[in-house]
């Protein structure tokens, strides 16, 4: 059963997974209308916060709530009076006192949005926690993936690049593996966190070997401040070893896709001609991107929380 | 068309509070019936359009348009509107109702649009295909056709064409189901007693 907030996949069963991919399939048609907007959050309020710099995932959850006809607010906070968790509490007080429907929620520490979620009435919805979670990237992933290939159960999906650093990469390896798909990663060795076995991945330092066979080949991005210092000795180094071209896709299977959350380091993660053509299905990731948002908002939005009083304008009895 | 189907269900009496109000044979008449009236009123057959609601409208309205194919050789289009995301009742509700499909192969404008319905109650199921039918467009008309009128209107909507009129209990269920649980195969409509209402809304 969907619970009131949506902090991590970690917390999903897989029966919540397909209850949200289900609901997405079924919001991608309203995208596909020329009036694309339903009336389900008509009068509810979602807040966008954004104390970390994002462009796309606020674009998507903002398309995602005008789309249900949400009042849609983004507030981003300057971060830099916001680093210590005592204001971030403040400020959630203080929109509490707004009374949004929901707040999505993206901080560069991992654990923020728990934190908000303790103190708000509102559900709250991560949209990326430090290296913790970034759970309707997943979620969009997963769909992007179920749309292709007709299904997630039994696929072979391989995630190459910063895992160390990556909630995306955390988030997926949640997801796939609940959903029955194997995970592989490929990194050079600094960037693969310890015990990553624990989460039920085969770790590689190798790409070809993470790739064999592969029905999905997901690239990370490379922070471009890990890509000088003690992480990588260079961008040259590390495109060469990890970058996906069509050269190394043949390792993988015939009909394997190309994933990647965006912005893509053209050049470094994928080459030029794979950013831009098929088989990466970017573009599709971000279309099912706003459908994810959208199912989301709908399944953890303006519901009646428990304990709320019913409102009844009728005479009460005898309907 | 089909085999006979027999009068009385065989589960019917093993579940002697469940009572098939139409079986498959009644509601396939019906549905000729329903297709003569409306192309008796229709006076520019290419323009009608069936809209079904999900989930028992479907099956219905692929039956509507199989029978004016038949009669008058006419291919009508039938497309699917899911009410659910138009309802009025989803900020009562602590559990989100699934969504159904949604399914509209061609624009509404200057069409004239028959929606189809499996049950019609409280009304309020067509005042949301109604209102998610002017999100596809402007249709020339709107009428609707319902297989089971069962009364208990809660808002000022008619039907018109009816398959059967059923006066029931408000709190008792009417159901439309197919042989194999599902709506394929011969379809059946059964009521069966319900809990009592805490208040009035079901769509």
């Amino acid at each position: 059963m969907i619970g009131s907030d949506l902090l991590g996949i970690e917390d999903l069963d897989r029966a919540d997974i397909e209850r949200i991919l289900d609901t997405a399939e079924h919001m991608r048609e309203i995208g596909r209308r020329v009036v694309k907007k339903v009336p389900t959050l008509r009068g509810r309020t979602i807040v966008n916060l954004f104390f970390e710099p994002s462009t796309r995932t606020k674009a998507s959850f903002e398309i995602a709530g005008k789309r249900l006809s949400a009042d849609v607010i983004n507030f981003s906070p300057s971060s830099s009076s916001l680093k210590k968790s005592e204001s971030i509490l403040d400020t959630a007080r203080t929109l509490d006192a707004m009374d949004p429907d929901a707040v999505v929620v993206r901080h560069s520490v991992a654990g923020v949005p728990k934190q908000m979620a303790d103190v708000l009435a509102a559900p709250v919805i991560n949209a990326g926690d430090g290296a913790h979670e970034h759970p309707t990237q997943a979620l969009l992933d997963l769909l992007t993936v179920k749309l292709e290939k007709g299904r997630i159960d039994g696929l072979s999906v391989a995630i190459v690049g910063d895992i160390l650093h990556s909630r995306v990469a955390r988030s997926n390896i949640y997801a796939f593996r609940k959903m029955g798909a194997e995970v592989c990663i490929a990194a050079p060795p600094p960037m693969i966190p310890a015990a990553v076995e624990t989460l039920g991945v085969k770790a590689f330092t190798s790409l070809r070997e993470a790739i064999e066979g592969a029905d999905v080949v997901m690239a990370l991005r490379i922070q471009s401040e890990r890509l000088t210092g003690s992480y990588l000795p260079s961008v040259r180094e590390y495109s060469a070893t990890f970058g996906i071209d069509r050269e190394k896709l043949k390792y993988a299977k015939e009909d394997v896709i190309v994933m990647h959350p965006g912005p893509v380091n053209r050049g470094v993660e994928l080459s030029h001609d794979l950013t831009d053509h098929r088989p990466s299905v970017i573009l599709d990731q971000v279309r099912n991107g706003v459908a994810i948002r959208m199912a989301v908002l709908y399944l953890f939005a303006g519901r009646r929380q428990e304990g709320e009083q019913r409102i009844d304008l009728g005479s009460g009895e005898g309907r | 068309m089909t085999s006979q189907y027999p009068d009385t269900h065989p589960s019917s009496s093993a579940l002697s509070d469940r009572r098939v109000v139409m079986n498959d044979v009644a509601i396939r008449r019906a549905l000729m019936r329903i297709a003569h009236e409306i192309l008796e009123r229709c006076e520019d057959l290419e323009r009608l359009y069936l809209v079904a609601i999900p989930n028992g409208g479907v099956p219905l309205a692929r039956q509507l348009a199989a029978n004016f194919k038949q009669i008058a050789d006419v291919v009508v289009v039938v497309g699917i509107l899911d009410t659910t995301l138009y309802r009025d009742d989803l900020k009562l509700k602590a559990e989100r109702p699934l969504l159904r499909e949604t399914e509209m192969p061609s624009a509404v404008d200057d069409r004239v649009v028959i929606l189809v319905d499996d049950v019609m109650k409280t009304g309020r199921t067509i005042r949301a295909a109604m209102d998610a039918l002017m999100d596809f467009g402007r249709p020339s008309s709107v009428q609707v056709v319902g297989l089971v009128d069962r009364g208990h209107r809660e808002l000022p909507i008619k039907l018109d064409y009816v398959g059967k009129n059923v006066p029931t209990q408000a709190h008792e269920l009417v159901r439309m189901s197919g042989q194999g649980g599902g709506l394929d195969g011969a379809l059946e409509i059964v009521v069966m007693p319900g809990e009592p209402e805490i208040s009035g809304g079901a769509q």
